[in-house]
């Protein structure tokens, strides 16, 4: 199955990391996708621009408005996910703790509808 | 809240909870219904767990808690066949009871977790089950210390609560004949509680300490009711001394520090004696297991406390029995480390290759955490970085993980290597 790990934090916080910090976190990373892929479950990822790039386009009878701003105000926002193919939720939450940022953030686990 | 504020909640919610493992556990072992006799006593264990921080514990609290169970029973009592069956329990209750003589209710948790670890429960539910029945942990507690989703966890408890009512699982302590064998899966899923206990990443410290301190409670009821099973007391002696080493293990800043680099100052010398007196008296029962090996390994690291080195040739040796015992690809992997400390880290890499061929290790940190580690020290740094990126992609505790990259960092660089 698959299932889309989200991952939330707070980007104030990740702002006021050092720089070594950061650069441990990034390291972290890049060997937690490693392990991804090497365990053969990874199957897509992407980093995003925090929400202040964001934009929230609605449709409401027959108009479009295009608004500046994510689509919802939270206290820790999603700066990322990993897409994974593995044969459990047991096994997607094992690797969702290995996220680094398991440790500060929040990963949430969603199966993907199989369509 | 205070210090000793904390330590009297913690009593208190402590002696609720022994109360109330022994009340689930008579009431079950009659009936075979656990859910039925969970329903009989929540209200009044969640009283209890209310009340008795701040009015203190009362005199008598199986009475306490027996007493406002068939209050709140009969006050529901025809709201719902639930309620009925409850007040049953309770009316069943009070009638053994009266029968009994005046010694208080018999303690029947040891049989309680010989059913809740029957062959017939999958065994990975076991632990859970004995840490709600006996300890009444709800499931959303337990589902996070066993890093399970809350909704599957509930369900999973009360399924395997429904087998053992319609299974027929006995409430009882085995023949002498069985009890052995009976006994590893209830040490299996004490040891199985303790784990999750000891494994302590940041933010969840406080509530995994509960969890290993509850499995050393269990580990205890265990041999003070069968004082005479080596392998209660070797278990008991194991996590006593892993217990003793929980400060020594990260250091003022709050970084990972591995067993051979603690303080042995830090390490704490009573539990140390208490898990070697439990171990020297398990020891002249003749009968050797799993435990009572692991127990005496962590008592030959903790000789360094003493010898200022660990007993290596004594670790290698009982890896040697753990791993003819066992077969378990894990033990191969520790005794692989032993093997790089008594004959050399070449020595140690070519005992790594047969567990190497396990598949179940390649997702494994320690497997690599220690493959990296013995390629360091035979100065094959580049394979050596290869390995520990992937024990840093599998660690999901963030100390170990910043150790872990540490190591990594320090590693010579392909311009200072000499090669």
């Amino acid at each position: 199955m698959q299932y889309l790990l989200l991952i939330h934090g707070s980007e104030a916080a990740e702002n006021a990391m050092s720089a070594q910090k950061m650069g441990e976190v990034m390291a972290a990373f890049g060997a937690y996708t490693e392990a991804l892929k090497k365990g053969g479950v990874y199957v897509g990822s992407n980093r995003l621009q925090p929400v202040a790039t964001a934009t929230t386009v609605q449709v409401r009878d027959g108009k479009t408005s295009v608004l500046n701003g994510p689509y919802a105000e939270t206290r820790e926002q999603l700066g990322g996910y990993y897409l994974i193919e593995v044969p459990d939720l047991a096994a997607a939450n094992d690797w969702a703790a290995r996220c680094p940022s398991a440790a500060f953030g929040t990963i949430e686990v969603r199966p993907v509808w199989a369509m | 809240m205070g210090e000793g504020d904390a330590l009297a909640r913690d009593a208190a919610e402590n002696a609720a909870r022994r109360s109330y493992g022994k009340l689930i556990a008579f009431l079950a072992a009659r009936t075979r219904d656990v859910a039925g006799a969970e329903d009989a006593l929540s209200e009044a264990f969640a009283a209890a767990l209310a009340h008795w921080p701040k009015d203190g514990v009362p005199e008598n609290p199986d009475g306490w808690l027996l007493t406002v169970a068939r209050r709140k029973a009969s006050d529901i009592a025809r709201k719902s066949r639930r309620h009925q069956d409850a007040s049953d329990h309770l009316k069943l209750m009070a009638e053994e009871l009266a029968s009994a003589n005046d010694n208080g209710i018999p303690d029947e948790r040891l049989a309680l977790m010989f059913a809740c670890a029957h062959p017939a429960i999958d065994e990975a539910i076991r632990a859970p089950l004995i840490l709600q029945t006996v300890l009444g942990f709800d499931a959303a507690t337990i589902a996070s210390a066993f890093l399970i989703a809350p909704a599957s966890m509930g369900q999973r408890l009360v399924r395997a609560k429904t087998k053992i009512r319609h299974a027929g699982v006995p409430f009882r302590i085995p023949e002498r004949a069985d009890l052995r064998e009976r006994l590893d899966a209830v040490l299996e899923a004490i040891y199985a509680a303790y784990t999750e206990g000891w494994s302590d990443p940041v933010g969840t410290g406080l509530r995994r300490r509960n969890l290993a301190a509850e499995a050393i409670w269990l580990g205890r009821l265990a041999v003070s009711l069968l004082p005479d099973e080596p392998e209660a007391l070797g278990l008991l002696a194991l996590m006593l001394h892993t217990e003793a080493r929980r400060e020594a293990r990260r250091d003022a800043d709050g970084a990972f520090v591995p067993l051979d680099e603690q303080d042995t100052q830090r390490w704490n010398a009573a539990t140390i004696d208490e898990a070697e007196t439990l171990l020297h008296h398990a020891s002249r029962m003749n009968a050797i297991g799993r435990y009572q090996l692991e127990a005496a390994l962590q008592s030959a690291h903790a000789v360094r406390r003493i010898k200022g080195r660990a007993d290596w040739d004594a670790i290698l040796a009982l890896y040697d029995a753990l791993l003819a015992m066992t077969a378990s690809p894990v033990v191969a992997i520790n005794r692989a480390i032993a093997v790089a400390e008594t004959q050399g880290p070449g020595a140690g890499l070519t005992a790594l290759d047969g567990p190497a061929r396990d598949p179940r290790l390649s997702q494994y940190q320690p497997f690599w955490a220690a493959r990296a580690e013995l390629l360091a020290r035979t100065g094959r740094a580049q394979e050596a970085d290869t390995a520990y990126e992937r024990a840093i992609g599998l660690e999901t505790d963030p100390a170990i993980r910043a150790f872990l990259q540490r190591k990594r960092a320090a590693l010579p660089g392909p311009s200072s290597s000499s090669s």
